[in-house]
């Protein structure tokens, strides 16, 4: 089964590459951008079955620092 | 004294704090790659060193916080050995969860890499003993990603605790409240973004700055 997993800053935390994106589709003539947040996308290609808190141990234990990212999980 | 450096696929900066801690030491540092499950017997540092482990894949030091070797630092540091980690090493720290916090990408964007004035925020830590409080040093940086981020509930904490080691004098990554490295609960490990062992010859880097670490770590120890 395919899983995806994906990893967003928390709000409140800074985002200088978001905001460099911003700046630049601004520039470009993009009008009304209020505000750009940059994440990642983790592809996750999984055993038929594999469990819901599996899941979600491997986004706690690598793919998102919590201290900073949160994620969330779609099942494809 | 004997010392360890962790070697990480990536690591860059793993012979210049091997040569700081020989230089400080006197003994040679034993060098142990990421690959290995425990450290030798009777290690009383070990300076987890700058560089692109793994080449900073996912976030920068998070695949080299789950190599095996960090278990044996993680075990090691819990009965109290010193632990330094430098750059990527205090990136690796706060993965692992040494450290609170995490290093977010400069806030500027760019790589910084230069001598930046550094302040000591707490000169009795075992790291700073040899340093004044407030006293202005001199230390290189190079890092894309040093700008440090934690609540401010921890913040807070870090700084009424007096476990901000080094500030930066002016900023220089965007790190929340100047924080140029900090040391744990205990206090036995430190991290920091600028590189103490860059700073330890005065003929071959100008200045000593970086070299009273090592000797006031190795003197609180003996």
């Amino acid at each position: 089964m395919k899983t995806r997993v994906i990893v967003t800053l928390k709000p409140g935390v800074l985002d200088p590459q978001g905001k460099a994106v911003h700046h630049a589709l601004t520039g470009l003539g993009f009008g009304g951008v209020n505000d750009v947040r940059i994440g990642k996308i983790v592809e996750l290609e999984l055993a038929d079955g594999t469990d819901a808190t599996q899941i979600d141990e491997m986004c706690r234990k690598l793919l998102a620092n919590t201290v900073i990212e949160n994620y969330r999980i779609e099942t494809v | 004294m004997k010392s360890a450096v962790i070697v990480f696929p990536g690591s860059n900066c793993d012979r210049d704090l091997a040569v700081a801690l020989r230089e400080t030491t006197g003994a040679e540092p034993v060098m142990v790659w990421h690959g290995e499950t425990s450290l030798p017997d009777g290690i009383d540092i070990i300076g987890v060193p700058g560089g692109f482990s793994y080449g900073d894949y996912l976030r920068s030091g998070a695949m080299a916080a789950r190599s095996p070797v960090m278990r044996a630092v993680a075990d090691a540091a819990s009965k109290g050995v010193a632990v330094l980690g430098v750059c990527n090493g205090f990136q690796v720290l706060t993965e692992t969860g040494l450290l609170p916090g995490a290093l977010m990408r400069n806030a500027g964007l760019n790589f910084v890499c230069r001598d930046v004035d550094l302040s000591v925020a707490n000169s009795q830590t075992m790291f700073t003993a040899k340093y004044d409080d407030a006293e202005a040093i001199r230390i290189p940086v190079a890092h894309h990603d040093g700008n440090y981020f934690a609540d401010d509930a921890t913040l807070d904490r870090l700084e009424g605790d007096g476990r901000v080691a080094f500030r930066y004098a002016g900023p220089v990554n965007g790190s929340a409240r100047n924080i140029a490295g900090i040391v744990n609960d205990a206090g036995n490990v430190l991290g920091l973004m600028p590189h103490p062992e860059r700073m330890i010859d005065a003929g071959a880097h100008g200045r000593t700055d970086g070299r009273r670490l090592f000797e006031g770590l190795i003197e609180a120890l003996g």
